[in-house]
């Protein structure tokens, strides 16, 4: 659909393109794939029209849609999923802006963004005791409660996507896998390979110790003890010296008793300066 | 009602905790019965409920009594509900709250959300029946429901058949939906197409379209939501959009800055602006846009990205904090925060840059971060 110079070449192209469009079933005018020599000029500010155009069409397409199905993407996290996979694929971010279309008609932007300020005042009201690190099922619950009995439920998808755009804010999110879940880190805590591996190792337990990072990863003394270090420093793990047999190093983040206190959403929002 | 058994809770070898969710109610049928809140535990071979105020009460059934679940949407002040249909219980079941009921179905009511998650897991597990595969201890076992195949309550049979409908009606309605949002897909797709084109002539110079016609571009990739290849720099990736929004921060932030010590991070934005806002809300790139539009964007140490104050220069602000910590002899950036009124975490970052200054040095422990004025620098 380039109007470039006449030749074997472009009539060939336009062909194709001819046939595409067809297949589509697009109605674009003859006048536009008409075999016209354009400079490079012209072809952009033709195209750029056409864009114009199609922009408009779509606009009426994506109101049709909203009004049918809308309600599908707020009460359905599975349609929710499909929605984003089918934009990703096709090269769009439905909720790079509020003022995009996809969040304007169908609601989505408020939907995800909403949740993102859910999502930093939760990290930052448990910060004291996790260090910034928190597993997705505990933010799940959190966030849950802080929303109240007439918001829409959420499910952990999501919460995984609303923090992939956080990300943009530049202050440290990063989704970290473990064992079958994932531990969300809300604060610039230089995590390393090694060390996301050491959380990964102690998921099972909560707990992690030198002999077992160097009987499971093949690590010598120093590595472990440096990496333990640095983990304590950022206030992720806590030292036991009290534990039977050797120094237990634990990680506050995988404790499942911590579910079970409470934060109001007060105390979400104090946690704010 | 009478399926259930008192249990302790605890998990058996094999058995694994697949999801959890407090502030669950339990329904009778369509009754409502003493056991109004609690914590419902899914494991791979058992539905545990356990009451929240007494931990003592605890019951379970097992997932292999269940025919199947639908689920029941929450409405005004009603929450949503997982309805679990069940098998008749075997006669050498294991005592439990309830010796008889007549309805062969509870309701799960999640009072605290959770709904969602929670019924695709329980999905899962219905599919995949683990339990099947990893044997647990005699006790659990004993209670194994009717084998499929097996003649079934005629009431369920009513059930099912509904069921069916509702699914195949469900199911319509989603692939009609499906449906619409392909050809909507396909017709984004296109424009994605041709908005590359026009961005690789833009680049390559090929296309010298005018400001006006290269700002109308960068509107339309943001209604749709790509990607903006264009990299000029006069305007960045933002837009006439990103431009107003710029004016309008700079307006709401400029009492909310001077409270903060003259420096916010653009997470404290984010959650300022759109509490404030309610609806309409911007988006993470939205605000990272706008701001860049501001001039005012800086990017310290490490990381971080903050707004802060025209008015708010670097040196004077280090300066500052170097008096505070000579003061008090030495400072946390716990500490340093509170004094100053600002987020620990910039607090931080601006202890770092005095340090990275000279004018501060560390004494770095397990016990933390705590910093000191630079007496080899003064007194040497």
């Amino acid at each position: 659909m380039h109007r470039r110079g006449v030749g074997a070449g472009a009539i060939a192209k336009k062909k194709l393109a001819e046939a595409k469009y067809k297949e589509r079933g697009t109605v674009l005018a003859e006048d536009q794939l008409a075999q016209h020599p354009l400079t490079g000029e012209m072809a952009c500010r033709n195209q750029l029209k056409m864009m114009s155009k199609q922009l408009d069409m779509f606009k009426t397409n994506l109101e049709e849609f909203a009004s049918k199905h809308k309600q599908e993407i707020r009460k359905n996290p599975e349609f929710r999923v499909q929605f984003q996979d089918m934009c990703a694929t096709i090269g769009v971010d439905p909720l790079a802006s509020g003022k995009g279309f996809w969040s304007e008609m169908l609601g989505v932007g408020d939907f995800y963004y909403e949740l993102g300020v859910q999502i930093i005042e939760v990290c930052l009201a448990l910060k004291h005791r996790n260090g910034g690190l928190i597993t997705l099922e505990e933010l799940h619950q959190q966030v849950l409660k802080g929303r109240g009995k007439f918001a829409q439920d959420v499910s952990q998808d999501d919460l995984i996507r609303a923090i992939k755009k956080l990300k943009a804010l530049g202050t440290g999110f990063g989704i970290i896998p473990v064992g079958g879940t994932y531990l969300i880190q809300s604060v610039p805590a230089e995590l390393n390979m090694d060390h996301t591996v050491v959380l990964q190792l102690a998921e099972k337990n909560g707990y992690v110790t030198v002999s077992e990072i160097k009987a499971s990863l093949k690590w010598e003394t120093e590595r472990a003890r440096q990496v333990l270090e640095h983990l304590l420093k950022e206030g992720l793990a806590w030292l036991d010296l009290q534990a039977p047999g050797e120094a237990h190093y634990w990680l506050p983040a995988l404790f499942t008793d911590l579910y079970s206190q409470e934060i109001t959403a007060e105390e979400a929002r104090e946690a704010l300066p | 009602m009478d399926r259930f058994v008192w249990t302790s809770g605890l998990l058996e070898i094999n058995e694994t905790l697949v999801i959890q969710q407090r502030g669950v109610r339990i329904y009778d049928g369509e009754e409502k019965i003493k056991f109004d809140a609690g914590t419902l535990l899914l494991s791979t071979h058992r539905l545990i409920w356990r009451d929240q105020k007494n931990h003592e009460c605890c019951m379970a059934i097992l997932l292999s009594q269940i025919v199947f679940i639908e689920e029941q949407a929450a409405g005004i002040g009603k929450s949503a509900k997982i309805v679990v249909h069940l098998h008749p219980a075997p006669p050498n079941k294991e005592p439990g709250p309830f010796q008889s009921s007549k309805n062969s179905y509870i309701k799960l009511s999640f009072k605290e959300h959770g709904q969602i998650e929670f019924y695709r897991r329980l999905s899962e597990e219905m599919t995949q029946r683990r339990w099947e595969n990893m044997p647990v201890s005699q006790s659990l076992q004993t209670n194994r429901g009717p084998q499929p195949g097996r003649i079934r309550a005629v009431g369920i049979v009513g059930i099912e058949r509904k069921l069916e409908e509702k699914r195949k009606e469900t199911d319509k309605n989603i692939s009609e939906a499906f449906e619409d949002l392909s050809k909507l897909m396909i017709k984004a797709k296109e424009m994605v197409e041709l908005s590359k084109s026009i961005a690789n002539k833009i680049k390559d110079k090929q296309g010298d379209i005018t400001e006006d016609e290269t700002i109308r571009f960068k509107s339309y990739l943001l209604s749709m939501g790509i990607a903006n290849p264009v990299t000029r720099e006069t305007y960045g990736s933002g837009t006439q959009y990103h431009m107003q929004l710029a004016k309008q921060l700079a307006g709401i932030l400029q009492v909310p800055l001077e409270e903060r010590g003259g420096i916010m991070s653009l997470t404290e934005v984010y959650c300022l602006v759109n509490r404030a806002r309610g609806m309409e809300l911007l988006s993470p790139e939205d605000l990272v846009n706008a701001c860049k539009m501001l001039e005012a964007l800086k990017l310290p140490l490490s990381g971080v990205m903050v707004i802060e104050l025209q008015s708010h220069k670097e040196e004077e602000m280090v300066a500052s904090a170097l008096e505070t910590v000579s003061e008090k002899g030495s400072l946390t950036s716990e500490e340093f925060a509170k004094l100053v009124g600002m987020s620990v975490l910039l607090a931080k970052e601006r202890l770092l840059l005095a340090e990275k200054m000279g004018h501060l040095c560390r004494d770095d422990s397990v016990e933390g971060l705590r910093f000191y004025p630079n007496l080899f620098m003064t007194q040497s």
